[in-house]
């Protein structure tokens, strides 16, 4: 992709960010930095707070303390244009979001013509491009509903890279899927991680955490407990709550 | 597939050589819709039989028959009421367009959420409020007889435009809670995807939200739109000539009921289709709803194979 010109600047960089909804702490002093070109898996149970560190950096939740840097620019800062922000942070959720009264092309091209005001024909153009690239391109004039939920979700990522996103925060993105069709959403993550994007995954997915991520987070209770080289996460957990998490995985037969 | 198929077909061989239960159920239940419908048909007749022999027995029958029943009158009243039933018909489609538009300003005004729009949501809110608890014959005549009253210069004296202006008013308040209702059942997450791409509040709102918000709205805004069809008779009271006026007019010319029969009947030829259409969408709505989209779909998939999906 881009050149691989390190200039010392992380993609991103979550300094002691705190989130409580009411009196429920879920983030607790979050600090991460992420590399360009890093893929970063989180770990954890459900309620560890991976989702949420996911919507405060695309500023869908406002952080209650602390500071969220994107390529050096503070995006926590009061009077931050907002809108311009989240079109360098591409997010796909969980249950796809796709937009059911439009057609697959225009649930991608919906962001490039209205808010980079890039004219129809380009749009569609790079967006059928996009859908080419991932098997997507005979469904472009189809409504989401008549699609497979695997189908669906790369939809969705295809929608949110049709902004060019300098980072990609992918939010437990084939937990609502079915196990078949898992594989399919998966393998355009690893491309992507392949062509050099930016990512920050949420994932419940151990053994693709384990194959793709650069560095393994294990969240727990708010905190970043534990992380590390995915090798040494899964193999020698220095944590004993790491170790209790990932022995559970290992029952339920998912690693 | 054949894993799937595998339990299942020794479970139907077990049926063999019993009698097939699933076809006596059907003959059960067939003999008692049968049992229902003469049961139904028995009871309207009497009923409305009833109603008819108490009717005309009664010993005022014959002077309501020729006061209300006058087919001579029927037939020479019918162009007029017919004609009058034009402006209705204008009043109805002006005033609508009015209302769509003012109803869904109203509906966006009241549905923000940003601290500086609080004057106008409180605004909008008070309007809402005020128009649909005043009975509509109240604001009609206000409207009707005070504005003109002020003898303002260059203003109407007709009294149409403001009989549009009244309708107006009052059935956007109503449609206006239609919308909100619509724009309340689009899931937030919607809208989080349209921001998170970069799309501005309104522009979220404007192509991700209100579209699908007002596809759900169509069958309870026809619904409306009978009510608002029926209520264009209401104008008549500040002195617009439109079918129900022009059905008294030719009522106290002849000292005759009849042209308000004339007048039922023009409004249930309009009415009924419109009303059947509604219940048509609304039908079909429900339908989607169960088993039209793609996560209900996915959902019930799951379910059928025993829930395995489950992360």
């Amino acid at each position: 992709m881009t050149a691989a010109v390190s200039t010392g600047v992380p993609a991103l960089r979550v300094e002691g960010v705190s989130k409580s909804f009411g009196a429920l702490e879920v983030l607790r002093g979050i600090n991460l930095d992420v590399a360009e070109h890093e893929v970063i898996a989180l770990i954890g149970a459900s309620g560890s707070g991976k989702s949420t560190l996911l919507r405060c950096i695309n500023l869908l939740e406002p952080v209650d303390e602390g500071r969220i840097l994107i390529g050096g620019e503070e995006i926590t800062a009061r009077r931050v244009n907002v809108d311009r922000i989240r079109r360098r942070v591409g997010i796909v959720f969980q249950s796809f979001n796709l937009f059911p009264h439009m057609r697959v092309i225009d649930n991608v091209t919906l962001a490039p013509r209205h808010v980079a005001k890039r004219p129809k024909a380009e749009a569609e153009t790079d967006a059928m491009r996009l859908l080419e690239r991932f098997g997507l391109a005979d469904k472009a004039g189809q409504l989401p509903d008549r699609l497979s939920g695997g189908q669906q979700q790369r939809v969705a990522i295809v929608r949110a890279l049709a902004m060019q996103p300098d980072l990609l925060l992918l939010d437990e993105v084939t937990s609502a899927l079915d196990p078949e069709l898992v594989a399919e959403v998966l393998s355009v993550i690893r491309e992507l991680a392949a062509g050099g994007m930016t990512m920050l995954l949420a994932t419940h997915e151990m053994g693709f955490a384990r194959d793709i991520a650069s560095r393994v987070c294990f969240l727990d209770a708010g905190r970043i407990l534990e992380q590390g080289p995915p090798a040494q996460i899964f193999a020698e957990p220095r944590e004993a709550r790491t170790r209790q998490f990932l022995n559970r995985i290992i029952e339920a037969g998912r690693l | 597939m054949t894993a799937l198929g595998g339990p299942d077909a020794p479970h139907r061989g077990g049926f063999a050589g019993l009698p097939d239960p699933r076809a006596r159920r059907r003959r059960e239940e067939r003999a008692s819709a049968l049992r229902s419908t003469l049961v139904a048909l028995l009871s309207t007749v009497v009923v409305f039989g009833a109603i008819a022999f108490v009717a005309v027995s009664s010993p005022g029958w014959p002077a309501v028959q020729a006061s209300f029943f006058d087919g001579s009158i029927f037939a020479s009243s019918l162009p007029d009421i017919a004609s009058a039933f034009l402006v209705n018909i204008q009043l109805f489609l002006i005033s609508e367009v009015l209302i769509l538009v003012l109803a869904l300003l109203l509906a966006v005004a009241r549905s923000s959420t940003a601290p500086v729009l609080f004057p106008v949501r409180l605004m909008a809110t008070i309007y809402v409020d005020v128009f649909r608890a005043l009975p509509g014959v109240l604001v009609i005549y206000i409207l009707g007889f005070g504005i003109p009253g002020l003898n303002l210069p260059g203003i109407p004296t007709d009294p149409f435009p403001y009989a549009v202006f009244a309708l107006t008013l009052i059935y956007s308040a109503y449609v206006s809670e239609v919308y909100r209702a619509g724009i309340a059942s689009v899931h937030p997450s919607q809208a989080a995807a349209a921001r998170s791409l970069g799309l501005s509040q309104m522009q979220a709102l404007r192509h991700v939200v209100l579209p699908q918000a007002i596809r759900r709205v169509v069958p309870p805004l026809l619904n409306d739109f009978i009510g608002l069809q029926k209520d264009t008779v209401l104008v008549s009271y500040i002195g617009v000539v439109e079918i129900f006026r022009q059905s008294q007019i030719i009522e106290a010319a002849n000292f005759n009921f009849t042209p308000y029969l004339a007048v039922a009947l023009v409004f249930l030829v309009v009415t009924i289709p419109l009303a059947r259409l509604t219940d048509w969408l609304i039908a079909r709505e429900a339908r989607r709803g169960l088993g039209g989209s793609g996560r209900a779909a996915q959902a019930a998939n799951a379910l059928s194979r025993g829930g395995t999906a489950a992360p």
